[in-house]
């Protein structure tokens, strides 16, 4: 079987214990918490860290709580919690969703919020272990140069697979950060960058340790996962919708992201144009929006699913969450 | 029950059940013996290439390190068909896909056996990589088997019965068609392990979780140069095999090396990637198909060609190849049939035997081409298929001989359970149902090597404290095989399935059976356990006559006494068998089976023949999103003619897995390899190689149709392999019931039903599938006058020209 490579395993108790360590061991050093995604990629050499600081006992990471007119949900709760909390299933129920559709009961017990916010980017060229990586030729994410999927583009397409991210973006979170210069927020959209290798905007030394989520009068979610089974699998296409209605039912705010297209959830833009005061029952103007989401869709040959398809369903899929948004 | 019978035929628990839901079993990963090290395979970076150097000193200085081994320790050929000895252990000249082993380390550790891995100097000279059957037939050069007569063909095949231009001639309808099968894998669930342990007065012992024990102490003895007496295999029990652990492994023989070259025991546990280059799974194949029909849809005449993509070794896959021709005249008649087979060497893991071996690819075709016809010729396709069965006791057009069918009985099951004549055709679009037949061997005619010893043999011991215990060589893979054993001594000594012990699948201890593959075991082991069973019976109530003075019809057995009951005499069997033995003496018995000759004499003739045919038809329902392609099964009906059943619910088991895995290779799974990317295998994880998971899995209703095989113990049949095949056809021809257009490829992906149905909305053909068969220089074939033209069985000569049916 695959073993785990040799390396140093902290256990601090406290938050600022945890960055402390991160900070003195640097680059050496990752946190895990599930470890549901770091230590199968540790045993293929994906990632290399010589010091795994573990958040198990850090308690503070545990806490559900309503605060400042939304949720706050620390990082380290697991997503069989986020699945069956029913504040969640009430109030954010697209995020709920989310959770209760990443891989498996098992792998759901043991994975946690923060774990699936930072997931590593996916691609099927990284995916792999040292060996197969070595025939290929090493990918420029991980001990090469080129970029396997693109071999012409200077930027590695990873494509950032969490479930939670474009639900996130969505519905307007704000990712809750404590690194060795204090704490501090950033929205879900700003915390993800555009590129496979450094896809966070986070400081090295930086720690998730919670998300918050705006709970706004008339707003109301979807989100939608296409994959090729009921478990297991990563997305190969995720389509979160948010929408807040105005008393007719008129969509007065809106937000379409898409996910596991590329190295970072995509916010589809100048829809309000086409759906602000419309309702859900305008299908013209609902199959406009899937036209634009379609085009801004670029998906490549790095997932599950034949590549040209996961971009011809982008339309259906996304008629889909935006009438997902009905009220039930 | 059935009649006359008390353990076969009932629900029982598999004898091995408890230990496996415990987790009691012991695999061969769970063997661990004292001062045991650690093997890793170093593997071929490269798909195709010569080996300039091998370099293992930078291995050996590391830590840990007891021993490395390459090419050259074991310069034996070998292969599992005696004409294709084309393997060696670890690649002495050059390597010939990504994953072919180059060496081995063993070392104190795993993890220091896999760092040594790194350190092993490799230089290799690339040569051009053969990816594809079309790049193979074209090009000749650089041969990947440099001994290879034909360039990379590695094997064409062809075969007349009848006269096939005069079959075509007579049709009113000819129905011709492309069709793709992609290639997949056995994803059993265990990874193969092994561990090897070689003692100072040279006796050499395996445990592996192997299929065929016997094949590997063949081999073990042939490569490692050791009589085969000193050489001990012991299959562990197989978490799962469905014909990826038929063939010796290299790493078998590594570990054996090792353990002679340190004196230490020696493991090695395959990790999943590794497990996809071992392979020997199915062949991807494309196939023409052309079926000639009179105008009431009688066939005429069949044309069947196939190109199967082997990968890099021969593997089985001459048999594979012949089996793409075998079978399609098992079901349905066909007066006249003409088969075309080639299978190609490419720079791939290399392919074999999976679950209906080289069968489950032409029935595709075959099925959906029947439906075709169907359509074409307004006939229902059940209608169509019960029109002209194969019937009972008789001979095919290629020599294979029927003898009980169930079929018509099957397809009517199906058909009236389904609601299929209310309800085909007639459903909302997106939903349909298909329907789709097969047949399958009970265990192939022919050994693998020729000989004239029996296949299968058992010995039963009876100890005089009523102690039962069976011996036999055959290797439980998950399918019951032991349980199979446990039931037939049962039912022939009368006493509880539960209380005997069975000794199975080692070479030192049980007489030889050849394996776990085609669908063999139930038929084979079971006459010769039934034999050795009834044997020891005999000589049980012969004592017990003679000591109670009765005679020996008098005395039956049943519920664990031996009772003379006219004379109200009760014994227990511990008790009889005590007077048996003070008579007799120790009581041992053996018995054993051989296939009945077959009825083909020519050349080819080898591959096909069975002692008894399984039937099985399925017919399943599915929803179609004609938005995304995705095909969603609802329910599966399948009947499957077991012949009798041994243990109804492990048959009813080996049918839903059936199912299950037909599901799998109809819906996801594929091996790819990415040719423009050196021919990496592009998925080789449980992750991504897709296959159903229990929330994919649709209900299925089984029904068991019993029609006794008189070659079959106690009338029983195969049930391992059948029930897969219709599966695949059976989703296509849902397919297009429920959208009209036709994926004459598998898996039927959403992205391949959306090409379809794009396919339609412009106006093209209705369909996705193979556009072009590649040219191939095929053979003259050998010609043969089928049974019903007063054939005997043997080829035509050369030159004698067109017979005069």
């Amino acid at each position: 079987m695959l073993r785990l490579p040799e390396f140093s395993y902290f256990q601090p108790t406290t938050i600022a214990e945890a960055v402390a360590l991160k900070d003195a061991h640097g680059d050496r050093a990752m946190f895990v918490s599930g470890g549901t995604d770091l230590y199968p990629n540790m045993k293929r050499r994906q990632q290399e860290p010589r010091v795994v600081i573990s958040l198990a006992k850090v308690d503070q990471l545990n806490a559900i709580e309503m605060r400042d007119g939304g949720i706050h949900l620390g990082a380290k709760l697991t997503l069989t919690s986020l699945a069956s909390d029913q504040r969640l299933q009430a109030g954010w129920p697209a995020f709920a969703h989310a959770a209760s559709s990443i891989a498996t009961p098992l792998l759901r017990n043991m994975g946690t919020l923060g774990g699936n916010l930072c997931l590593d980017t996916r691609c099927n060229y990284y995916d792999q272990s040292y060996p197969w990586r070595k025939a290929l030729g090493f990918c420029m994410k991980k001990d090469g140069d080129t970029c396997w999927v693109a071999p012409s583009s200077a930027k590695c397409w990873a494509v950032q697979s969490s479930d939670l991210a474009p639900v996130v973006a969505a519905l307007g979170g704000r990712i809750e950060l404590v690194g060795p210069k204090g704490a501090r927020t950033l929205a879900a959209e700003a915390f993800y960058n555009d590129d496979g290798i450094r896809y966070l905007n986070k400081e090295p030394g930086e720690l998730v340790t919670g998300l918050w989520l705006p709970e706004i009068a008339g707003a109301r979610s979807s989100y939608i996962k296409v994959a090729q089974r009921g478990s297991f699998d990563f997305p190969v296409l995720g389509v979160a919708a948010w929408a807040r209605f105005d008393q007719q039912q008129k969509i007065a705010e809106l937000r379409l992201v898409l996910g596991a297209i590329a190295p970072a959830p995509r916010l589809v833009p100048d829809l309000d144009k086409l759906l602000i005061g419309r309702s859900l029952d305008d299908r013209q103007a609902i199959a406009a929006a899937a036209e634009v989401a379609w085009r801004l869709a670029r998906p490549l040959d790095n997932t599950d699913q034949a590549f040209s398809w996961r971009k011809s369903v982008v339309k259906p899929y996304v008629e889909r969450a935006l009438l997902g948004l009905a009220a039930r | 029950m059935s009649e006359g019978h008390r353990i076969i035929g009932r629900n029982l628990r598999k004898i091995d059940a408890i230990d496996k839901v415990t987790g009691r079993t012991r695999y061969a990963d769970d063997v661990v013996l004292p001062r045991m090290l650690y093997c890793k395979l170093l593997r071929s970076p490269v798909a195709h290439a010569n080996i300039k150097r091998i370099d293992l000193s930078g291995a050996l200085a590391q830590e840990g390190v007891v021993a490395a081994i390459s090419g050259e320790t074991m310069p034996t050929a070998y292969g599992i068909l005696p004409v294709s000895e084309d393997e060696h252990a670890l690649c002495i000249d050059k390597v010939r896909f990504i994953g072919d082993p180059v060496a081995a380390v063993a070392a104190e550790t795993e993890h220091a056996a896999e760092l040594a891995l790194d350190a092993i100097e490799l230089e290799l000279e690339p040569l051009e990589t053969i990816g594809s059957v079309e790049k193979a037939i074209n090009t000749p050069e650089p041969r990947i088997h440099p001994g290879n007569r034909r360039g990379n063909i590695h094997k064409l095949v062809s075969l007349e019965f009848g006269d096939i231009e005069q079959a075509f001639a007579e049709a009113d309808h000819v129905e011709e068609g492309l069709f793709h099968y992609g290639g997949n894998t056995h994803l059993a669930m265990e990874q193969h392990a092994a561990v090897a342990d070689w003692s100072p007065d040279g006796r050499l012992t395996l445990w592996s979780s192997t299929q065929t024990p016997h094949y590997v102490h063949r081999v073990l003895a042939k490569v490692l140069d050791l009589p085969a007496a000193q050489v001990r295999v012991i299959a562990t029990p197989n978490g799962g095999g469905f014909g990826g652990k038929t063939d010796p492994f290299n790493h078998e023989l590594a570990v054996c090396k090792l353990a002679m070259l340190t004196g230490r025991p020696v493991k090695i546990c395959l990790t999943r990637e590794e497990v996809f280059y071992c392979h020997r799974g199915r062949h991807a194949t494309l196939i023409q198909a052309r079926t000639a029909v009179k105008r009431d849809g009688t066939i005429t005449g069949m044309h069947f060609r196939t190109l199967l993509d082997g990968g890099a070794y021969g593997s089985y896959g001459v048999a594979s190849t012949f089996y793409t021709g075998a079978l399609q005249t098992v079901t349905y008649e066909v007066p006249h049939y003409r088969f075309d087979g080639g299978r190609l060497f490419t720079n791939k893991p290399p392919c074999g035997p999976k679950r209906g071996h080289g069968t489950p690819q032409p029935r595709f075709a075959l099925e959906i081409q029947l439906d075709r016809i169907a359509a074409a010729l307004r006939i229902d396709p059940a209608d169509l298929r019960l029109q002209q069965i194969q019937p009972a006791n008789s001979l095919t057009s290629n020599y294979l001989r029927i003898g009980s069918i169930g079929l018509a009985k099957c397809i009517k099951t199906v058909v009236e359970a389904s609601g299929w004549r209310e309800r085909y055709g007639k459903l909302e679009r997106g939903r349909g149902l298909g329907l789709a037949c097969s047949s399958y061997l009970s265990g192939a005619g022919l050994p693998i090597y020729w000989n004239e010893m029996p296949h299968s043999a058992a010995t039963v011991k009876l100890d005089r404290g009523g102690g039962v215990t069976v011996f036999c060589g055959s290797t439980d893979v998950g399918q019951g095989s032991d349980s199979v054993l446990a039931f037939v001594v049962a039912e022939e000594l009368g006493i509880d399935p539960y209380q005997i012990r069975v000794v199975t699948a080692d070479t030192d201890l049980t007489p030889v059976d050849l394996g776990s593959y085609s669908s063999r075991v139930t038929v084979m082991t079971g006459h010769a356990t039934r034999q050795a069973a009834a044997a020891a019976r005999e000589r049980v109530r012969s004592g017990v006559a003679e000591k109670l003075a009765v005679s020996g019809e008098q005395i039956t057995f049943a519920d664990g006494k031996v009772r003379v009951a006219e004379k109200g005499i009760e014994l227990a069997f511990a008790e009889a068998v005590a007077i048996a033995e003070a008579r007799h003496g120790t009581i041992v018995t053996s018995g054993s089976y051989k296939p009945p000759e077959t009825a083909g004499k020519f050349k080819g003739a080898g591959v096909g023949p069975s002692p008894a045919y399984s039937y099985s038809a399925g017919i399943v329902e599915v929803e179609v999103d004609e938005q995304t392609g995705f095909v969603t099964p609802i329910k599966v009906w399948m009947a499957h003619d077991i012949g009798q059943a041994i243990n109804r619910s492990a048959v009813i088991g080996q049918v839903e897995g059936s199912v299950y895995m037909g599901l799998g290779e109809a819906l996801m799974e594929e091996m790819v390899y990415r040719e423009k990317r050196n021919l990496v295998h592009k998925i080789p994880s449980m992750l991504e190689y897709k296959s159903l998971t229990s929330l994919e899995m649709c209900e299925v209703e089984t029904f068991l149709i019993e029609d006794p095989d008189p070659n079959g113990p106690y009338g029983a049949k195969e049930v391992g392999q059948g029930p897969l095949l219709p599966m695949p056809p059976a989703i296509a021809n849902a397919v297009y019931d429920a959208v009209g257009v036709r994926v004459d490829m598998v898996p039927v992906t959403p992205s391949r039903v959306m090409a379809a149905l794009d396919a339609a909305a412009r106006g093209k053909a209705p369909r996705h599938g193979p556009e072009r068969m590649p040219q191939v220089s095929w053979p003259e074939p050998t010609r043969v006058t089928p049974p019903w033209a007063g054939g005997d069985g043997h080829a035509q000569r050369p030159g004698s020209g067109k017979q005069a049916s």
